[in-house]
């Protein structure tokens, strides 16, 4: 199966994820669709990591060449994983503090 | 005696860093002690410099390059020989005294004002040394810009008073403008001769252009009228009484204003070579001398008579130097230091007396209660009018000669000029020695002579004035003239010799002592008196109020420069270079309130831009050879 | 076409159409189970590469232990119910078109990019993704910051706590 079809999958799916970002207003929806990217760049690295191996095997049927990717993956599971433990403390925060999750609460920076 | 030069200078400088740094610490004793002591020492060494001199001629000292470059070098040396070294026991010897006079003069000051005083005088003096010890004209103007502010620090001494800031902002402007052209007289110099060491300038003199020499001698008098007081420049002299009497005593004694004879003195070898600059210095000297002692006629403020009478002798000199006789200059100089600083100081030492007036209308018969200072400041005036033998009239009498034998018309003027300086100098004594007292009864009451530290000066003073003059008495009264024969090295020795001279020499010798009988009579009918108003009207209001001189440069300079100036305040400082500024500001301000609506506070638009720029980056580098392209075709 | 292609196909317009229903609907709780499908959909794509290990721990951290999370505080805010306000009109139709231009550059780079155009992926062959390998390259190389994810667990736990604190 091509690469591109991949990249193109992957590439929807955080484009999609952009888009709710950028238009959602519900923090919990947007920290969701930080997940869908995060996903959408999880599923490209095995693609990738695949794709590579595909390569290697030409030379070398023994090879184990990719698989540091899907060490990589894994990795990023970890790091979401506690991302959204202190994400969702934060929001649960917010609402104690505003009532609302709605981030147009939180533009304090504009002064 | 080489390695004792620098001393001679470092001396006074230390006592300016002592007394300055530690003003507040060291008692007034100990501030006294070391500001007159050091300028002591400095008197001691320069005696003994005077003597090495005399036996083996001048030396030039080179310690370092001060300026070093490709077309010029100019080092930092010390030039000690025989005209510097008159000029050093002059500057310590009655600065010394000036000094000591001082320590009992300002004791009534605060203590860290007493050393500041100190270390200002210090300070004074040696720029004054370094000016004379100079073996260019960089170093000479060095000193010679040390002693413009220190004149301008010591005049305004008593800075909370602001018409004594005024006097010392005078002070300072004028002196600039005369800096000025003594600034352009040295590029010009070292722009042609590519040095600006004397000797070297003295030797190459002669390969200059007449106009050259022309340009440059005009402009060293530039500098010399600012610095010595002469027209148009001299009405800071005047106003520079408001520092304290001693101060005045300085600088019109023993610094300062002798700068430009010197300097003049120390070009002779340029001087000489143009007729037309002697010629302006001559006539600028005389004429100086008779406005100043018009003008000194009518002055009811002690002070104000001798200021107007130190611009008038320094005229005489000037008229010295332009006829051509230096050493004569030089030798008006050295009497002058003693005659003026006495009675400087015998004028402080009577204000001293009245409890700070200085008002002559409000004196009168103070022979009995200041003796000391009567007597001497006595012998002060006999020396100034030109009594015959001492040392005032032997000076005056060389410079009459000299200008005699230059042009019978400037003898008759400086003539007129020298009778008019035995007028008011009888009037002031008359006015405030002999009558009766016109002042108020607790200033009577208040009356006393002053402390051994300001009379001993005064006497010392007093002596030099009187026999001060023999070292130059003429052949024709059976005396050698010591001086020229000393200087002649430097400065050649133009003084008349001859049959002719000699009657001369009798007839002036006849004619002030008859003179100065008649004037002193008159004085003393007219002004010993014990009513007296000090009021005038008609021409001698003009005298009075000095021929209207600041008022007439009130109104064409500072006035007119006064309305450019606020011009340029309102119209291009204040509309066009603060629009400018103000604009710009106010254009940031206002994009800054734009753009600032950019920044909504909101994550989302954050993130929408952030996309957006992405976007466009990717865009960019895609195509970046078609917008680079695209850039170098616009620039 | 194969069973892998007809698969692939399946799974990859369950995915986009399971993502844009998380964007557009308006009730949390439907967006949440919407992303888990996507989850699933994600995981279906890990097995179809053959990696089964990722593939299962999507499932457990993700579909498991995240959304649940996610379910949790929604619940515990009561946000089941539509109370969002809508962004204006301008603000969607501009992210929309970000999103578009941003997905059109990722797509004309990949076709532009001239290493990758001939490469295929090894669809469901492969020890790579397979427990036993990727246990051996995890605590042999990586056994280091294997453990500091540990820690950074830690933290983001002492953390959360620290930040939910009443105080």
């Amino acid at each position: 199966m091509p690469i591109q079809y991949y990249i193109a999958l992957a590439a929807c799916l955080f484009c999609i994820g952009v888009v709710g970002v950028v238009t959602r207003r519900n923090a919990i929806i947007i920290f969701m669709c930080i997940e869908l990217m995060l996903n959408a760049v999880n599923l490209l690295l095995v693609a990738f990591s695949k794709m590579h191996y595909n390569s290697a095997l030409a030379v070398n049927t023994n090879t184990n060449a990719g698989i540091e990717a899907q060490v990589f993956v894994f990795f990023i599971m970890v790091v979401a994983a506690a991302e959204v433990s202190v994400g969702l403390a934060i929001i649960v925060m917010m609402y104690r503090n505003v009532h609302s999750v709605d981030i147009n609460f939180l533009n304090r920076l504009k002064n | 005696m080489i390695n004792l030069i620098f001393l001679v200078p470092f001396f006074p400088l230390l006592g300016f860093l002592i007394n300055g740094l530690f003003r507040r610490s060291l008692s007034k004793n100990t501030i006294s002690i070391i500001g007159s002591g050091v300028v002591l020492l400095s008197f001691i060494i320069s005696i003994i410099l005077f003597f090495d001199v005399k036996n083996n001629g001048g030396i030039v000292v080179h310690y370092f390059d001060f300026i070093d470059t490709e077309s010029f070098q100019i080092p930092f040396a010390f030039q000690v020989d025989q005209l510097s070294v008159i000029f050093l026991l002059i500057i310590t010897g009655v600065g010394f005294l000036i000094h000591l006079y001082s320590t009992s003069y300002m004791h009534a000051e605060p203590t860290e004002h007493f050393g500041r005083y100190f270390s200002y005088l210090n300070l004074f003096v040696f720029s004054m040394l370094l000016l004379v010890l100079g073996a260019n004209y960089v170093v000479m103007f060095i000193g010679w810009e040390g002693v413009g502010l220190c004149s301008y620090l010591l005049i305004g001494f008593w800075f909370k008073n602001d018409s004594y800031n005024y006097a010392a902002t005078k002070a300072f402007v004028m002196n600039r403008i005369g800096d000025l052209g003594f600034l352009l007289a040295i590029f010009w110099i070292l722009n042609k001769l590519g040095t600006a060491t004397y000797t070297e300038v003295f030797e190459q003199a002669s390969a200059l252009s007449p106009p050259d020499v022309t340009a440059i001698t005009l402009l060293l008098f530039v500098g010399a009228v600012g610095k010595s007081a002469q027209i148009p420049l001299y009405t800071w002299l005047p106003d520079a009484m408001a520092g304290p009497t001693p101060v005045s005593a300085l600088i019109h004694a023993a610094t300062m204003v002798t700068a430009g004879i010197y300097m003049i003195a120390r070009s002779n070898a340029l001087y000489s070579l143009s007729h037309l600059s002697r010629d302006v210095v001559a006539i600028v000297g005389l004429t100086t001398a008779i406005l100043a002692a018009t003008i000194a006629l009518y002055q009811n403020d002690f002070k104000k008579v001798l200021a107007y009478s130190t611009v008038s002798q320094l005229g005489f000199m000037f008229l010295a130097l332009g006829v051509g006789a230096y050493t004569t200059g030089v030798f008006h100089v050295m009497t002058h230091a003693f005659f003026k600083a006495l009675l400087f100081l015998a004028a402080g030492s009577v204000i001293h007396a009245m409890n700070g007036e200085q008002d002559i209308t409000k004196m009168g018969g103070l022979r009995k209660k200041l003796p000391v200072t009567y007597f001497t400041f006595l012998i002060g005036v006999l020396a100034i009018s030109g009594f015959p033998f001492t040392s005032g009239f032997i000076s005056k009498d060389e410079i009459l000669i000299a200008t005699y034998t230059h042009s019978r018309v400037l003898f008759w003027f400086a003539s007129f000029a020298a009778v008019l300086t035995a007028i008011y100098m009888f009037r002031l004594l008359m006015l405030v020695f002999y009558g009766g007292f016109r002042g108020t009864p607790e200033q009577e009451h208040h009356l006393h002579e002053s402390p051994l530290a300001m009379t001993v000066p005064l006497i010392v003073l007093a002596i030099l004035s009187a026999v001060g003059g023999f070292v130059q008495l003429p052949e024709a009264f059976g005396g050698h003239h010591y001086l020229n024969d000393f200087l002649s090295p430097v400065v050649p020795a133009s003084v008349p010799e001859g049959a002719h001279v000699a009657v001369k020499e009798y007839y002036l010798l006849a004619g002030t002592a008859v003179g100065l009988i008649i004037i002193a009579l008159l004085a003393n009918k007219l002004f010993a008196v014990k009513k007296f108003a000090g009021v005038y009207t008609g021409f001698k209001k003009i005298l009075a109020d000095k021929w209207y001189i600041d008022e007439l440069y009130n109104s064409i300079i500072v006035k007119p420069l006064n309305s450019i100036a606020g011009f340029l305040n309102t119209v291009i400082d204040k509309s066009i270079i603060d629009g400018i500024v103000n604009g710009t500001g106010r254009f940031v301000n206002y994009s800054a309130r734009q753009l600032r609506l950019l920044q909504s506070g909101q994550v989302g638009n954050y993130i929408l831009f952030m996309v957006l720029s992405i976007t466009v980056l990717f865009l960019v580098f895609w195509n970046q050879e078609i917008i680079l392209a695209f850039l170098q075709k616009i620039f | 076409m194969s069973i892998t292609e007809i698969l692939f196909w399946f799974l990859s317009v369950l995915a986009l159409f399971s993502a844009i229903m998380v964007l557009i609907s308006k009730n949390p709780v439907h967006s949440v189970l919407w992303l888990i499908i996507v989850f699933f959909t994600i995981s279906g794509h890990y097995l179809l590469l053959n990696a089964q290990f990722l593939a299962i721990v999507n499932i457990i951290v993700y579909a498991g232990a995240i959304m649940v999370l996610f379910l949790f505080v929604i619940m515990l805010m009561n946000l089941n119910v539509e109370t969002e306000r809508q962004r204006n009109i301008w603000m969607k139709f501009f992210g929309v078109i970000s999103g578009g231009l941003l997905l059109w550059i990722f797509i004309s780079a990949s076709r532009s990019a001239t290493d990758i155009s001939e490469k295929n992926i090894l669809m469901g062959q492969g020890n790579i993704g397979l427990i036993q390998d990727l246990g051996k390259v995890l605590f042999r190389e990586y056994a280091l910051p294997f453990e500091i994810s540990s820690v950074l667990f830690l933290s983001a736990m002492v953390g959360a706590v620290v930040i939910g604190k009443k105080e």
